[in-house]
């Protein structure tokens, strides 16, 4: 029996409860030569955790489909007999989904491979593999031809007609571009993005909401959204009049010494739309019982209420809509995003679910929530009207827990910290980074900024965190956790060893700049000349710990010593610098040590003027074009 | 008999006259809104009229500017130049201090600090599907917005024989830089190759070799549209079809001037040029000049016919000055960027007042 199979706990229709079925059901007689393929997928999967990440029911309410990101398909879900219907395999890493309104296609977006997955919904058969930009995560559909994807990597929105296939358009969106939602009509369609715009160093973080025009297919309004970065699943109400978006407010430019005061992130809701008459952001939390990393979002079709999910906290928040309403126009609205008192207001339940809720989706006539629990591979259903679990399905997967997903589990719960407020995850989002520079030890404000470091194959490139002080992994996640980040307790003995084990397998993303053959394009391999050379363009020689190679050395660029290049700031308590990996080093703006060069160009034009940080001042424009060019492919 | 023949002639040239695009000049100061009177650059985007000026972009949209400066992210307060991604709606906005790039209400911007464009002095740019061309005062650039990939263009990889690009033009098959003081750069986008036409006589002030070459080095506007090129140069246009060059004086000409500040064509033939003396059209045949008269400074509209005679055709609007920047069209009306404010020519269909 492969994954095909599901238990479900709880109520399932028939009194079938703990009854394992084959999650073929039906279709296995009707289409065998599907089955056979279901089973193939299903064995092929079998020993990776299913991970659902999106949701999206059919526009009759009789299927649910859900991505399951960690084996590459979507399943089917029979909503009615709350049973695994069907699955396909769709490209690697899939995040995001959409349905045709007649519900006979869905779109899937390949993160990692960049495409877009067609399937025939009926047949659960791959139709055609569309193109993407770069990580292609959320997708939404306008209702008539055209599929709308957010792409993370390219911080952009691919338009792709559906007639020809190809994409018409790409529309400039903000950093980490990952999420999209259509209103009802398909009219408009609304773009969020995971990683804070580029701004003045040390000011507040900003992100937006940009607001496509599905007519003329161009961005008419972006909605921005000051002091957030960390912008989710978005969803607008049918009436097209309210729309409500998933966010992180985090407080980067203070100490985190002041994380007992409720001083680390604020876990929000955007509220915008005709019904506010702009845009507000309301508090999800209470005191001592944060909401921690707000993700999926749904609104109720007779806007009567809204659903949050908390997928560090592992819970759905219920919100009435017209407190929320309320709340949003009062004239107290804008002074109310750090109020702790405020959600009281409107949120009138928050309802236990699975691990590392992601998405949800709602039915139809309201009565029943979908929750796709990543880390329990499991779906949550929640009854409305009980406000409670009715059932979860089983998504499958193997039977026991390794170490790397036990250490997965801790990653993304904030259950460790104070208030369970925030977990690793609130700053490596989706196992990454946010793209933020923080103010992390009680050393005074301001004392040794750091960037957000990437998280990606680095098991072998100790010592870690930016002095270069913490030996391995299990220093850096252990007790210095408990002491600088949660405030209430750190993860260790076993715990930490799953943790390390986890963080140690996050693998390398692909990176789009390098040749799949690994040929260099003539700018990269001037560049790599440029990487690789000895001598300055008059021939006279480059000390050894002036040439990039030699720090950035090795399979992933980094001789793993501490240096100063330089770029020590006098609120910097040793201008020595532990030496970064560079693998995938195009993902991961900001740069430098604090956050402080915003592209790759600056690490050069403003930080290194006495060419301590490598020789690069007798480099001209385009040279150094060519070695950034060189960077992108590592 | 000599007579009826002149009369004939005069009255042709009348009705040819009739042919030429007439308009009713409406022209926007500070006095409604622009920033400043100074305007190097229009934009036309549909209903809405963008407008580059000494100190800062407007926008006019619904009867009113909108104004953006460098506290709204812009580069810098002079904008040099504009160009719209009619697929996006992007407008990338050239500055004297950096690339800015507006889209739905917010500013990028690209600098020599930043980014990989070559010098923060942009004087031009261009849209090409995904790519940006770009003309500065260190090179072109090339910026390709999926893979933010920047390609500089110089002496070193190209045969530019000055550096100080001033304009550029680009189709799906070529792309033509106005180098100043070094004529016109063509790029071939199948071959990927470069090459440079150049005055052939060598000479700055005289013109040896008319037709037979680039009327001047120092180019200021390039325009490259129906596979027909027009350059602009501070010594006269030049129009060439891929194999033959012909130049265009004021003493042989109806340019107002030979003092050619940018160069705008609808169809390879019909063709707009902005001078210091006034703004001109060619369709081919014809001149027309528009602008407030030198010195009367009255709206005048002055008509070159095919053999040379000029007439005054009666008008009662004219342009906001006669030095002349940037043009664009919105259908058949016209916008003039001027030195001392932006000019919309409305045009005058048969039968209008």
């Amino acid at each position: 029996m492969g994954t095909g199979m599901q238990v479900a706990r709880g109520f399932t229709p028939g009194g079938e409860n703990a009854r394992p079925q084959t999650g073929v059901g039906k279709l296995k007689h009707a289409l065998p030569i599907l089955a056979c393929l279901v089973f193939a997928s299903a064995a092929a999967a079998q020993s990776r955790y299913p991970s659902p990440d999106d949701l999206v029911l059919s526009p009759d309410g009789t299927r649910l489909y859900a991505v399951l990101s960690g084996t590459g398909e979507v399943v089917a879900i029979d909503t009615a007999k709350r049973a695994i219907a069907g699955r396909v395999a769709v490209g690697k890493v899939p995040r995001g989904i959409a349905v045709t309104p007649d519900g006979a296609r869905l779109y899937v977006t390949n993160s990692w491979a960049d495409t877009v997955s067609e399937i025939d919904a009926a047949a659960m058969q791959p139709l055609r593999t569309l193109p993407a930009g770069f990580e292609p995560t959320g997708i939404a559909f306008d209702g008539r031809g055209t599929l709308y994807v957010a792409n993370r990597l390219s911080d952009d929105v691919a338009v792709v007609d559906l007639a020809s296939g190809a994409i018409t358009r790409r529309l400039i969106a903000a950093h980490g571009a990952s999420y999209a939602a259509a209103s009802a009509d398909g009219s408009r369609i609304y773009v969020t993005h995971i990683y804070p715009m580029v701004g003045q160093f040390r000011t507040p973080p900003r992100s937006e909401i940009a607001e496509i025009d599905a007519r003329t297919q161009i961005v008419i309004n972006r909605i921005s959204l000051p002091d957030a970065a960390g912008v989710f699943h978005v969803a607008i109400s049918r009436d097209g009049r309210l729309g409500l978006a998933a966010l992180l407010r985090p407080r980067n430019l203070v100490p985190l010494a002041h994380v007992e005061h409720g001083w680390a992130f604020g876990d929000s809701l955007a509220v915008f739309g005709e019904d506010i008459g702009g845009v507000v952001q309301l508090p999800l939390d209470a005191i001592e019982d944060y909401f921690s990393l707000p993700f999926g979002v749904a609104i109720a079709p007779d806007k009567k209420r809204a659903y949050v999910s908390a997928s560090g906290s592992n819970e759905v928040a219920v919100l009435d809509l017209a407190r929320l309403v309320a709340a949003a126009r009062s004239p107290q609205a804008a002074r109310m995003a750090n109020d702790l008192s405020a959600a009281s207001h409107y949120v009138i339940a928050r309802i236990p679910v699975g691990r590392n809720p992601r998405n949800i989706a709602l039915s139809a006539d309201g009565a029943t929530l979908w929750v796709a629990n990543r880390l329990d591979d499991t779906i949550s259903i929640i009854d409305t009207a009980r406000l409670a679990v009715s059932g979860t399905i089983a998504l499958g997967g193997p039977a026991t827990l390794t170490a790397e997903r036990r250490g997965e589990r801790l990653f993304y719960s904030s259950a460790v910290a104070f208030g369970h407020s925030f977990g690793c995850a609130n700053c490596h989002l989706d196992s990454t980074f946010d793209g933020l520079n923080w103010d992390l030890e009680p050393d005074g404000f301001g004392i040794d900024i750091v960037d957000n470091r990437a998280l990606e194959d680095i098991a072998d490139t100790s010592p870690f965190k930016w002095n270069g002080q913490n030996p391995d992994l299990q220093t850096e996640c252990g007790p210095r956790t408990e002491r600088y980040f949660f405030r209430s307790q750190g993860i260790r003995g076993d715990d930490l060893e799953d943790l390390v084990s986890y963080i140690k397998a996050i693998p390398l993303r692909p990176n789009r700049y390098r040749a799949p053959d690994g040929e260099l394009t003539p700018a990269q391999e001037r560049g790599k000349a440029i990487f690789l050379r000895t001598n300055r363009k008059d021939g006279t020689p480059i000390p050894e710990g002036l040439q990039c190679f030699v720090c950035h050395s090795g399979k992933y660029y980094t001789n793993q010593l501490v240096a100063d290049v330089g770029t020590g700031k006098p609120t910097d308590r040793s201008p020595l610098i532990d030496t970064p990996e560079l693998t995938n080093v195009v993902n991961s703006a900001p740069y430098l040590h604090d956050g402080s060069a915003h592209t790759f160009e600056e690490i050069w034009t403003i930080f290194n003027p006495k060419d301590q940080h490598g020789v690069t001042n007798d480099l001209a424009k385009d040279e150094l074009n060519d070695l950034i060019e060189y960077l992108k492919t590592l | 008999m000599r007579a009826t023949i002149i009369a004939a002639f005069l009255a042709a040239s009348a009705l040819f006259a009739q042919d030429l695009p007439r308009f009713r000049w409406e022209n926007f100061t500070t006095a409604n809104g622009l920033p400043d009177n100074r305007v190097y650059s229009v934009c036309v985007d549909g209903g809405r009229i963008w407008a580059g000026t000494d100190n800062g972009l407007a926008l006019y949209e619904n009867g009113k500017w909108r104004v953006f400066t460098t506290a709204d992210g812009l580069a810098h307060r002079a904008v040099l130049y504009l160009a719209l991604d009619k697929k996006t709606h992007t407008l990338w906005i050239a500055t004297m201090g950096g690339l800015s790039r507006y889209s739905a209400g917010r500013i990028d911007t690209f600098t020599q600090l930043n980014s990989g464009l070559p010098n923060d002095v942009v004087y031009g740019v261009t849209v090409q599907g995904d790519l940006v061309w770009v003309a500065t005062a260190a090179g072109g650039a090339r910026f390709d917005t999926r893979t933010s990939q920047w390609s500089i263009f110089n002496e070193r990889n190209t045969p530019m024989q000055e550096i100080w690009t001033y304009n550029v033009s680009a189709a799906e098959d070529k792309v033509y830089y106005a180098v100043w003081g070094g004529g016109v750069l063509e790029y071939d986008v199948q071959t990927e190759r470069w090459k440079d036409y150049s005055d052939p006589d060598g000479e700055t002030e005289i013109v040896l070799h008319k037709d037979e070459g680039l009327i001047h080095e120092v180019t200021t506007s390039v325009s490259y549209v129906n596979k027909i090129l027009w350059a602009a140069t501070y010594f006269g246009a030049s129009r060439y079809d891929g194999r033959y060059w012909r130049n265009f004086l004021d003493k042989d000409s109806g340019l107002p001037s030979n003092f050619l500040n940018q160069v705008k064509s609808v169809d390879g033939t019909r063709t707009w040029f902005s001078t210091d003396k006034g703004l001109a059209y060619y369709d081919g045949v014809q001149w027309a000049t528009y602008r407030p008269a030198l010195d009367t400074h009255a709206p005048e509209m002055l008509v070159r016919d095919a053999a040379g005679v000029v007439t005054h055709v009666p008008v009662t609007t004219a342009p906001a000055f006669h030095y002349t920047f940037g043009i664009d069209f919105q259908n058949d009306d016209i916008w003039v960027a001027t030195a001392k404010g932006l000019s919309h020519g409305i045009r005058i269909k048969p039968g209008d007042k």
